[in-house]
Parts: structure tokens; C-alpha cells; sequence
């Protein structure tokens, strides 16, 4: 029970992070039909920023410099590089974020060197939340799950209630009628890029400290992130949402299990166990499989039901 | 972006166009085979035996961008699983288990990319574009997480093998490096014979006709899926041919070769040399790892520099160096050549500057952090320079900033003049 109700909130917390993410992809794919292979980057970069901030004038400016900073960075880099590719079409504007992410990998250890930074938890909320029996919650964690939860109710309320965010939902699926309406779409392209990478940023601010903040992040991250994308459906938010919430619990719980296939024999003399290569596949254990799984699910789901979980069928 | 190769056909004959193709491919046989005459050191033959396995590596990466329409970000899953099975294969040879030629093992190679091509390309064709993209970086991400746990694979030290084994064929050992690049140069030229033949079966134009409109090669007759998965299975094969190569010349294969980062590779070597033409990835796999091979031995910063030319070549020259090459060779057989050269000396020496800015900026930072210990001298181009004081920095800065201005008004001029050379193509076709 102990370990269950830890590993559901630890999982909580890893999942509303992965939304974080996963939310600004879906949105600038459902909007412009790019997907962005850097978005991980402005994860990473969000990290660094805040750690570069944060030993200067601490986390809390940090926490809101860094995310407004990388937004800016993001609006800029569609309006001056992916609305310059995209005239050669949807391959080219994927392969310059490809490019985008090459870059930021190797510029990352250029200005911050190879090993991971000392991004630390702010001494505020380095303390014990509750504890539950003998398991401690760390108030970081509870502090991630407010973020993500209040960034996420104000996301929602913004797109379904305020004017542009109407504009938003319109342009997602009638770009020529809100563009006719006298609304500059490619402006408002510009800004949904913003936003997710401002999320992303968001994300790396909270998550870099929780985690470990080092270059490799951004790829650790990153295909995570598309698969949750694949999951819940290509462009569905709702999707994202509960793709990210699963694979975040799974991944939680995966981790922790270490239990094999073995152990589920154990006692009873089974045949097949004698033979060497498939002993010791069946002694791999739960834990070791965690990083597999969330690509199984992908494989299994694309399998069995390609539109993904709340994907429209085409 | 990606048109073939017939713009040469509109200013030569189509017979003269036949016969210089065939020249081509005697040159593009001759050229591999007589490398090793000119370039005898051990540091060149090496450099020339990982060209070649880049060469059949892209080739068949381009099988799946170029021809079909397919950006692939798992290419890496058949081309390491090809090499796993080549190394073991090696080991059963050396075993007694086995009794098979060496000079036959990327056929091993291949045909486990193609068997594993069979079982993910069903579930990865079904889709083009993104969608296909996504699954094949999945597909890759699982390879790669599970040959850390999977048995067969090694764990972190990876399989090792002899190569030197088996019953040797006319004295041939593959113990000296040069028949191990001979070996690479008869697959790479029969693998490159095949892939091109390929591109001239009624299947490599269905290819071509669903990465251009999936819809109409269905009117057609023909199942786009169906056509998307023999594509893949086939590049599957070459991949894996390409990966037992590599196990051979290495004699080691290692996760590695599972990596998002070698899908990568063949990838930037495709689109930097141009997707759009059969001898693009060629000209890309070599360029790139030459690069790599002599890049990086003097700097580390080198994959940086990659990153700068894919990206530059994604904003600018999206047709490649094949692209570049192709739109010259009009103006060349033209005879207008001499009017460009004025307007590219013009935008050479900024770029040079830039370029020379770039370099002394990446290359002082990376000294700076990465090398803080080797203290604040270094040497650029047998300059030496002293990263604590203002004066690298301060040169880099104003070298690109001013290179930057330069560059930008000297290309607006470079552009004015080619497209006054495309006007006059254009009236010399239609008098």
C-alpha cells in the first residue's frame, strides 16, 4: 500500500510534467502539422536557463524568466526558420527542428561542459511534505504537481473561454475562414509556437531540478515525449493528457518492480528454463525493462489501434 | 525538392545522355577498386573502408527519403541487428558451428535487416509522413533500450569476433586491412548496381509515384502500403548488408550501432548530399565522413559543425550537394559559367570571414569548458591565442559580424546574377 500510493503520486507528478510537454507538441502539430523534433531542446534549455538564473538571482525570477525567454526564442524560430522552410514542404520543416535539436545538443555542452549542472531543489521547498508510513513525499514534488495542474487548468480555460483562445481552436481546423475573418493566422501560429515552447521551458524549470539537468536530457526526454504524442492520438489534447498521466505512472511503477518472468516459476520445474538463452531471458527483470516500455505500448497501440487513443481516423 | 535526374536530359541529347551514364558507373566501379593503388597508408584505407559502408548505408537510407518518400529516424534498428547477427555468425564460424564464407557474411547481414524489416515494416508502413516517422524512431528508441537488457547483445561491452576465420578463398584471409576493403568495395559496388537497378523496376517508379501522390498510385492499381513495405523491407536488406560490413571491418559491434544517433548518420549524409538524386547520398557519405574522420581529429566540437551544414543545407540548399552540382552542370554545358565566377568570388571571401568567426568562437568556448584544465592557451591554425583575454573573442565577433554583412549583400548579388543566367537558359530553350 505504501509503496503503491508513493509510486501513484511520484508517477502523478513524472506524468503532469510529461503533459507539460507533450501538451505544446500536440498543439503546434494540430495547428501546423510539424512536428517538433526540438521541442525536448527548449525542455533542456529551460533547465539550463534556470539553473543560469537561478545562481544569480534565484529560482523563483527563474522560474518565470526562463520559460518567457525560451518563449521568445520559440516565436522567433518560426517566424525566422520554419516559416522560411516551409515552402519546401512538411519533410524540410521536420528535419530543420531535427536540425534545431542537433544544434542545441552540442551547444548545451559547449556553454555548460559535458557533466550534469548542480541545478538544486530552492531551499523553500526542501522539506518533507507528509510522510506516508515510513516513505517521505518531498514538498518539490507536491509543488511540480501544483504547477503542472495550475498551467494545465489555465491552458484549458484560456483556449476554450477567452477570445484567442476561440481564435486558436478555429484556426486549428478552418485556417482560410479565420484568416478571411481578418485574423493573421501565421501570426497566431507564431504564437501558439511560443506558448508550447514556453511550456516546454516551464517543464524544464521544474523538471531539471527534480531530475538531473545534463545534455542528454533532451534525447532521454524527447522520444518519450513522441510517444506519448503517438499514444494519445496525433493532435488530441485529451489524449496527451491521459497518454502522459499512464505512461508516467507505468514508467513509476516499472522502475520500482523487480520482479522476471522467473520468479513467476519459481518453485514450480519448469521445462523450458533449462535452456541457457531463454533463462536468461526470462530472468530480466520488470526494472530493467522500464526504458522499453513506453515503446512497446507504442508499438502495441499503433498495432491494434493506429489513430491512437482519442485519434480521429483518417 | 525532389525531382529526378532528367534536368540534365533537356540540354543533351538523350542518346549522348545514355552513353556518358554508362561512363559514369565505368568510373564509379573503377574509381573504389583503384583507390587503394593511390592511397596506401593505413590511416587512408580505414577512412576509405568506413566511406564505402557509409556509402551502401545512405544508399539505401535514400531508398526510403529520397525514393519513397519515407524520413525514417530508425534505419539504425536493421543496419545493428544486421551487424549483431554477422558478428555472431563470425563467432559460430570461428566456433566450428558454422561453415560459411566470410566473403559471403553481409549476406547474413542482410537477410536479418530484411527479416526484421518484414516484422516492423508491417506495422510501420501502414502510414506515411509524421506518422511513419514517429513509429520508426519508436521502433529505433526500442531496439536501442532493449539490446541493454535483451540477451544476444553483449551488455556494454558489446560481441567481439575474429575475422580471421574459416576456410580462406584463394589465400584470402581478410587478415591485412586491404582485402577487408576490397571485400566493402565488391559489396558497395554490387549493392550500389543493385539499388540503382532497383530505381528502374516498375517497383522503384510505384515508389516514386506514391511518395508524389499516394491517391492517384492507388487509382492506378497499386496498394501504396504494399509498395511502402517491399521499398522498406528491401532497404532493410541493404541496411543490414551495410551493418555486417562494419562487424566485419571492426570486428566488434556494440549498442552503439542501435543508437538514435547512427539512424541520424545516414539521415544528415542523405540531405546533405541531396535526397533528390541517385548519386546524393554517395556524395553525402563520403563528404560526411570524411569530415568526421579528419574533423574529428583535430576538434571536438565537430558534430556541431555537422549540425551547422545540415541545417544550413535545410534553410538554403535543400536539394543537396547533388542538387548544387546538377544546377551547375546546365550552366556549365551552357558555357555561361564564367558569369557566375565574379559574383562567387564575391561571396567567398565573406563567407570565409564568417566561417574563419565561427570557428575561433566554438573553438574557444569548447576550450573554456571542456578543457579548463589544459589552463587559457590554445592554438588556432598555428595561432596561438589566449581564451582569458578579450582579443579572441572580440575578433570572433566582429570576423562574423562583419562576414555576416558582407555575406548577406554579396549573396543578394550572387542570386541577381544567377537568376540572370536562368533567364538567358530559359530563352536559349524557347527561341
Amino acid at each position: 500500500m505504501e509503496f503503491f500510493l508513493t509510486s501513484l503520486l511520484n508517477g502523478l507528478s513524472y506524468g503532469l510534467l510529461l503533459f507539460m510537454l507533450s501538451s505544446g507538441l500536440t498543439l503546434i502539430f494540430s495547428m501546423m502539422g510539424v512536428l517538433n523534433f526540438a521541442h525536448a531542446s527548449f525542455y533542456m534549455l529551460g533547465a539550463y536557463f534556470a539553473y543560469q538564473i537561478s545562481s544569480a538571482i534565484g529560482f523563483w525570477p527563474a522560474l518565470v524568466i526562463a520559460p518567457l525567454v525560451l518563449g521568445l526564442a520559440g516565436a522567433l524560430l518560426e517566424r525566422y526558420g520554419l516559416r522560411t522552410v516551409h515552402k519546401s514542404g512538411h519533410v524540410a520543416e521536420l528535419l530543420f527542428t531535427v536540425g534545431v535539436a542537433l544544434l542545441v545538443e552540442e551547444i548545451v555542452p559547449l556553454i555548460w561542459g559535458r557533466m550534469a549542472v548542480k541545478y538544486a531543489i530552492p531551499r523553500e521547498l526542501d522539506f518533507t511534505l507528509f510522510s506516508l508510513f515510513s516513505t517521505s513525499f518531498p514538498a518539490y514534488r507536491g509543488f511540480m504537481l501544483l504547477v503542472s495542474v495550475g498551467m494545465m487548468v489555465l491552458l484549458y480555460v484560456v483556449l476554450t473561454r477567452s477570445r484567442i483562445g476561440l481564435i486558436i481552436q478555429a484556426a486549428l481546423t478552418h485556417p482560410e475562414m479565420v484568416g478571411a475573418l481578418g485574423h493573421n493566422v501565421p501570426r497566431v501560429f507564431m504564437l501558439v509556437f511560443g506558448v508550447g515552447t514556453a511550456l516546454a521551458g516551464l517543464a524544464g524549470v521544474i523538471g531539471g531540478n527534480a531530475f538531473v539537468t545534463e545534455p542528454s536530457m533532451a534525447a532521454a526526454v524527447g522520444s518519450i515525449v513522441f510517444v506519448i504524442a503517438v499514444v494519445g492520438g496525433l493532435g488530441s489534447l485529451e489524449g496527451a493528457f491521459i497518454a502522459s498521466l499512464v505512461l508516467g505512472i507505468i514508467q513509476t511503477f516499472s522502475v520500482a518492480l523487480d520482479y522476471s518472468l522467473s520468479d513467476l516459476f519459481a518453485g514450480s520445474e519448469v521445462a523450458l528454463l533449462h535452456d541457457e538463452a531463454l533463462r536468461s531471458l526470462f530472468s530480466i527483470r520488470i526494472s530493467q525493462m522500464a526504458p522499453m516500455i513506453p515503446y512497446l505500448v507504442m508499438v502495441l497501440m499503433l498495432i491494434f489501434r493506429p489513430q491512437g487513443l482519442m485519434g480521429k481516423r483518417e | 525538392m525532389m525531382n529526378n535526374t532528367d534536368a540534365m536530359s533537356l540540354t543533351l541529347g538523350e542518346s549522348k545522355v545514355r552513353s556518358r551514364r554508362w561512363l559514369v558507373w565505368v568510373a564509379a566501379i573503377a574509381v573504389p577498386l583503384l583507390l587503394p593503388l593511390v592511397f596506401r597508408s593505413g590511416y587512408a584505407l580505414s577512412m576509405m573502408c568506413q566511406m564505402g559502408i557509409a556509402v551502401i548505408f545512405a544508399l539505401s537510407y535514400n531508398m526510403l527519403l529520397g525514393q519513397s518518400g519515407l524520413l525514417s529516424f530508425g534505419h539504425a534498428v536493421y543496419y545493428g541487428l544486421g551487424g549483431y547477427a554477422s558478428i555472431h555468425a563470425l563467432n559460430a564460424i570461428g566456433a566450428g558451428k558454422l561453415d560459411f564464407p566470410v566473403t559471403l557474411l553481409p549476406l547474413i547481414g542482410g537477410v536479418t535487416g530484411l527479416f526484421f524489416g518484414i516484422v516492423f515494416g508491417y506495422a510501420s508502413t501502414k502510414r506515411a509522413g509524421t506518422v511513419f516517422a514517429m513509429i520508426s524512431l519508436g521502433i529505433g528508441e526500442l531496439m536501442a533500450a532493449g539490446s541493454t537488457v535483451l540477451p544476444g547483445f553483449g551488455g556494454e561491452a558489446g560481441i567481439s569476433a575474429n575475422r580471421v576465420t574459416g576456410k580462406g578463398l584463394f589465400g584470402i584471409t581478410y587478415g591485412p586491412p586491404v582485402q577487408v576493403y576490397y571485400l566493402i568495395a565488391l559489396w558497395l559496388v554490387v549493392s550500389a548496381i543493385l539499388m540503382y537497378a532497383l530505381t528502374q523496376t516498375p517497383l522503384g517508379r510505384m515508389a516514386n509515384a506514391v511518395r508524389d501522390n499516394p491517391e492517384r498510385a492507388q487509382f492506378v492499381g497499386y496498394n501504396p502500403q504494399r509498395v511502402r513495405f517491399i521499398t522498406l523491407v528491401l532497404s532493410a536488406f541493404f541496411a543490414g548488408v551495410a551493418g555486417g560490413l562494419t562487424a566485419i571491418n571492426y570486428e566488434i559491434v556494440t549498442q552503439e550501432y542501435l543508437t538514435a544517433h547512427t539512424s541520424v548518420t545516414p539521415l544528415l549524409m542523405t540531405f546533405i548530399g541531396g535526397a533528390g538524386y541517385f548519386f546524393g547520398p554517395v556524395l553525402g557519405a563520403i563528404l560526411v565522413t570524411f569530415l568526421q574522420v579528419v574533423l574529428g581529429a583535430y576538434t571536438k566540437a565537430w558534430p556541431l559543425y555537422m549540425g551547422v551544414v545540415f541545417i544550413s543545407t535545410v534553410l538554403f540548399a535543400p536539394q543537396g550537394l547533388a542538387g548544387i552540382v546538377m544546377q551547375h552542370r546546365q550552366v556549365w554545358s551552357a558555357g555561361l559559367m564564367r558569369r557566375l565566377v565574379p559574383a562567387y568570388a564575391k561571396v567567398f571571401v565573406p563567407a570565409c570571414a564568417l566561417l574563419l568567426g565561427t570557428i575561433c568562437l566554438v573553438e574557444s568556448t569548447y576550450h573554456l569548458t571542456t578543457e579548463a584544465q589544459a589552463g587559457t592557451q590554445m592554438s588556432l591554425f598555428r595561432i596561438p591565442l589566449d581564451v582569458a583575454t578579450p582579443a579572441p573573442w572580440i575578433g570572433a565577433a566582429a570576423l562574423i559580424a562583419i562576414g555576416l554583412y558582407f555575406f548577406r549583400r554579396s549573396c543578394a548579388a550572387a542570386a541577381l546574377s544567377w537568376e540572370g543566367i536562368t533567364a538567358e537558359l530559359q530563352r536559349r530553350k524557347s527561341p
